[in-house]
C-alpha cells in the first residue's frame, strides 16, 4: 500500500512537471496567432506555399471571435506565452502597453532598409496606422511596430436599384441631399439606412465622421485635451444629426440594437437603400446576394468648410513578438507575404483590399472605390490622441438614447461633458 | 502489550490519514490552482487601476468607493433581479405545471419530457439567433420580417407590431421572457425527477381519506417537494443573475443602459473601457453578493426542511 501511495505521488509530481512545460517548437517553424475566420483558407494556402518555397513552417492558430482572442492575447502577454507573430486588435493604448511592456519588435529598420524597400509597397495611411510618431501622447519611442496584412474603408454604401425606384438620381453628397433622398424612399415604401449602431464602435465612427466635418480635426483633438466642452455648438450639431435622421424615419427599425452583421445581412437583402459598412462587407454582399448592385461614397457631409473623413487604413495588422528568438524568420515571412503575388491572391480569395498598392491594381471595381478613399482616411489609431474610453462609452450610449428619443442633444451633451471633467479629475495626460 | 499497541495503532492512523490526504491531494491542488489562487489573485487585481497589461497601480479601496456610487453598475444589479423574479416565477411555475402534467399516466409522456428539454441543450447563442430572427423589428415591401411580427398582422392585430428588442419598454422583459423559455426544461427536469421519487401509497391513502386533487396536489405534493424546489430556486437564481451571453446574442452591446446586467458591465469594463482592476472590484462585489444569496437560500432551504 506504501508502494502504491510512493507510486501515486511519483506519477502525480511527473505529470504536474509535464504539464507546466512548454510545448517545444520545431527549429524550422513560426508561430502566427490570428482572428481572421474569412482568410484562414488563404493563409493556410500561403503558409503551404511559403514552407515549399522556404523550409519554413508557419503554424497559423486561429482564435475567433475577435473579442475572444483580444482576451487570448492579453493572457498570453501576461504569461509570456505570446507566439511569434500575432496581431493586437484592441485600442492604440492597448497596443502601447504592449511595446513598453517589450512584448512588440520595433520594426522600423526593417521598413527602412534599401531605401525603404519594405516600406514603400504600402498605403500610407496603412503603415501610419502602425506607426508611433515623435511626441506620441503614449509615451512610445517612435517608430514602425505591426505590419499591415490588409486595408479597409468604412463608407456610405447605396443601393442603385432602391435609388432608381425612389427616383434617386444622383447619389446625395449633402445632408439635405441626403435628406431629401430619405424623404423619397420613404414615400414608395423603401427603408433608407441601415447599419449595426448596436456595436458602439459603428456609431463612434459615423460620429466622429460627421465632428471631422463640422469642426475639423483640430478642434474634436481639443475637445480630447478638455480644452473644447461637449457643449459647444459643433458638437449639438454632431448629436443633432442623429437626432434628425432618426426624426425623419431614415433609420431601420431596431438599429440601436442592431449587430453589423444583421446590418450587411439586410443591405445585402435589399431591405434599406443606404448602409455605413466596411470594405469587409464586399465578401459578405457578394455571398448573399452576387447581383446586388451597389455603390460606395463618403457620407453625406453637413458642412461645406471641412472634408468629409473617413475611418481607413490598416484593416489587420500583425506584430512580432519582440521576445522571440524567430524574430528574423517572423519578419522575412511577414515580408513575403506582403510582396505583390501574395497580397494579390488574398485579396481575390478574401474581397479584402490589400495593403500593398500594387496588389491594389486587379482588385475588383467596388473594391477600387472604397480603396480611393484612402488617401482621405483616418482613423483613432493615427490621431495624435485619443478620448478617455469611459468618455467614448458614455458619448456612444448617448447617441443612442438620442436615436430612440429618449433623450434630447443638449441632455446627452451635459451627461458626457459631466464625465469627461470626472474622469479629467482623475487621468493626468503628459 | 498495552503501551506498545497505541503507537502502533497511532501510526497505522496516521498512515490512514496520510493515504487519505494523498488522495484528495489532486483535488486540493486543482482547487486551489483554479479556484483558491485566483480568488485572491482577483482580489489582488481590484485593489489595483490596470489595463490588463503593463505596470498596475495600487489604489487600495477606491474601485469599491466608485462602484458604490455607480448608478449604472447598480441598474444592471436591478436589471439581473428583474430576470431572476421572471424566471423564478414564470419559468418555474411552467416547469412545475408542466413536471405534474408529465408525471401522470398521459400519453406520449417521453415524447413531452424529450421535447421540453431541446430548449436547455441549445447554445445561447443559437437561441439569440433564433429569437432575434422571431422578434426582428424589420420590414421589406410593408411586410414584416420577425414572426412574431407577423403573426400579430395575420392574426388581425397590426396595432399591436412592435419594435419589441430596441424598446426600453419592452427589451428586458423580452430578454427575461427569453431567458425563461430557454432554462425552463431544467427546472422541469429536476422537479420531474422529483415527483417521481415521490412514495405513490401516498397519495393512495389521501384518496382513500376523501382527499381531492386540489388538496393532495397542496398537503402531499408540495410539501414533499420542499428540496427540490429549494434546490431549484438556487440553481435559476444563480443562472439567472450571471446571464450574459443571451443578452449579447439578442441586444448586442445593449440598449443604452436598459439590458445591461452584472456580468456584461464587467466584460464592459474589461473590453470596452479597458478598467481591469475596476471590472475585478465589480467581479468580487458580484460574487459576493451572489454566495450571500446562495447561503441564505440553503438556510432557509434547511429551516423548510426542519419545519
Amino acid at each position: 500500500m506504501k508502494r502504491l501511495g510512493a507510486w501515486l505521488c511519483c506519477a502525480l509530481l511527473v505529470v504536474i512537471t509535464c504539464g507546466c512545460a512548454q510545448p517545444k517548437k520545431a527549429v524550422n517553424e513560426i508561430e502566427l496567432w490570428h482572428w481572421m475566420t474569412d482568410r484562414q483558407d488563404a493563409l493556410e494556402a500561403l503558409a503551404r506555399k511559403y514552407e515549399q518555397e522556404t523550409g519554413i513552417r508557419v503554424k497559423l492558430s486561429l482564435f475567433a471571435p475577435s473579442d475572444s482572442y483580444i482576451q487570448k492575447i492579453i493572457a498570453a502577454a501576461q504569461a509570456n506565452v505570446l507566439p511569434d507573430i500575432y496581431g493586437i486588435l484592441d485600442k492604440k493604448t492597448i497596443f502601447a502597453s504592449f511595446i513598453k511592456a517589450g512584448l512588440v519588435a520595433d520594426l522600423t529598420s526593417a521598413f527602412e532598409a534599401d531605401g525603404n524597400a519594405w516600406g514603400k509597397r504600402f498605403f500610407v495611411k496603412a503603415v501610419d496606422n502602425n506607426r508611433f510618431a515623435v511626441g506620441n501622447m503614449d509615451g512610445v519611442k517612435p517608430g514602425i511596430y505591426g505590419v499591415p496584412l490588409d486595408v479597409s474603408t468604412v463608407q456610405m454604401i447605396y443601393n442603385r436599384n432602391l435609388l432608381k425606384k425612389a427616383g434617386i438620381a444622383t447619389v446625395p453628397a449633402t445632408f439635405e441631399e441626403f435628406l431629401a433622398a430619405v424623404k423619397a424612399l420613404k414615400r414608395v415604401g423603401i427603408v433608407p439606412f441601415v447599419t449595426g449602431f448596436g456595436e458602439t464602435w459603428i456609431v463612434d465612427c459615423f460620429a466622429s465622421n460627421y465632428a471631422f466635418n463640422i469642426m475639423g480635426e483640430a478642434k474634436v483633438m481639443a475637445t480630447f485635451r478638455g480644452e473644447v466642452p461637449y457643449t459647444d455648438p459643433d458638437w449639438m450639431a454632431v448629436f443633432t444629426v442623429f437626432q434628425t435622421l432618426a426624426k425623419k424615419g431614415a433609420f431601420i427599425e431596431g438599429i440601436v440594437t442592431k449587430g453589423n452583421k444583421y446590418a450587411e445581412q439586410d443591405f445585402a437583402l435589399e431591405r434599406a437603400a443606404f448602409s455605413f459598412d466596411g470594405s469587409w462587407g464586399v465578401n459578405i454582399y457578394k455571398s448573399m446576394n452576387p447581383v446586388l448592385d451597389y455603390g460606395v461614397a463618403p457620407l453625406p457631409a453637413l458642412k461645406a468648410a471641412n472634408p468629409m473623413r473617413v475611418w481607413g487604413g490598416a484593416g489587420s495588422s500583425l506584430v512580432v513578438n519582440a521576445l522571440s528568438p524567430n524574430k528574423d524568420k517572423a519578419v522575412a515571412f511577414l515580408q513575403w507575404i506582403t510582396d505583390t503575388p501574395q497580397q494579390a491572391y488574398l485579396s481575390e480569395q478574401t474581397n479584402n483590399l490589400p495593403s500593398n498598392r500594387e496588389a491594389s491594381v486587379g482588385i475588383s471595381p467596388i473594391l477600387g472605390d472604397f480603396a480611393k478613399a484612402m488617401e482621405q482616411s483616418t482613423h483613432p489609431r493615427v490621431w495624435i490622441l485619443n478620448e478617455d474610453p469611459i468618455v467614448v462609452e458614455a458619448f456612444d450610449k448617448g447617441i443612442q438614447s438620442i436615436i430612440i428619443g429618449e433623450k434630447t442633444p443638449a441632455q446627452v451633451a451635459v451627461e458626457v461633458q459631466k464625465i469627461k471633467l470626472r474622469q479629467m479629475g482623475k487621468v493626468k495626460r503628459p | 502489550m498495552f503501551s506498545k499497541a497505541v503507537p502502533r495503532h497511532n501510526q497505522a492512523i496516521s498512515f490512514d490519514a496520510f493515504k487519505n490526504f494523498l488522495f484528495v491531494l489532486p483535488a486540493v491542488g486543482i482547487f486551489s490552482i483554479f479556484y483558491i489562487y485566483p480568488f485572491f489573485d482577483l482580489f489582488n487585481l481590484s485593489l489595483h487601476q490596470w489595463q490588463g497589461i503593463g505596470p498596475k497601480t495600487f489604489v487600495g479601496l477606491q474601485n469599491f468607493q466608485e462602484l458604490w456610487g455607480d448608478k449604472v453598475w447598480w441598474s444592471s444589479m436591478g436589471h439581473a433581479g428583474y430576470i431572476t423574479l421572471i424566471a423564478l416565477t414564470f419559468q418555474n411555475a411552467l416547469a412545475f405545471a408542466l413536471a405534474v402534467a408529465c408525471d401522470r399516466e398521459i400519453r406520449m409522456k417521453r415524447f413531452y419530457t424529450l421535447i421540453f428539454f431541446i430548449p436547455p441543450v441549445l447554445s445561447e447563442v443559437i437561441v439569440g439567433i433564433l429569437w432575434n430572427w422571431i422578434l426582428n423589428a424589420g420590414t421589406q415591401n410593408g411586410q414584416p420580417i420577425g414572426l412574431f411580427n407577423h403573426l400579430l398582422v395575420q392574426v388581425g392585430l397590426p396595432n399591436l407590431v412592435h419594435n419589441w428588442l430596441s424598446d426600453p419598454a419592452s427589451a428586458l422583459t423580452c430578454i427575461a421572457v427569453v431567458h425563461a423559455w430557454k432554462g425552463f426544461g431544467w427546472g422541469f427536469i429536476m422537479l420531474l425527477a422529483g415527483l417521481q421519487t415521490i412514495d405513490r401509497q401516498l397519495y393512495e391513502v389521501a384518496k382513500v381519506d376523501g382527499a381531492g386533487s386540489w388538496t393532495t396536489f397542496w398537503n402531499v405534493t408540495v410539501p414533499m417537494m420542499v428540496p427540490v424546489i429549494m434546490v431549484v430556486v438556487i440553481l435559476t437564481i444563480l443562472g439567472s443573475m450571471q446571464v450574459f451571453v443571451l443578452i449579447l446574442s439578442l441586444v448586442n452591446q445593449g440598449l443604452v443602459y436598459h439590458t445591461e446586467v452584472p456580468v456584461t458591465r464587467i466584460l464592459s469594463s474589461m473590453s470596452v473601457t479597458n478598467q481591469f482592476g475596476y471590472a475585478c472590484a465589480q467581479a468580487v462585489v458580484f460574487g459576493i453578493i451572489l454566495v450571500v444569496v446562495s447561503f441564505a437560500l440553503k438556510s432557509l432551504s434547511n429551516r423548510m426542511k426542519q419545519a
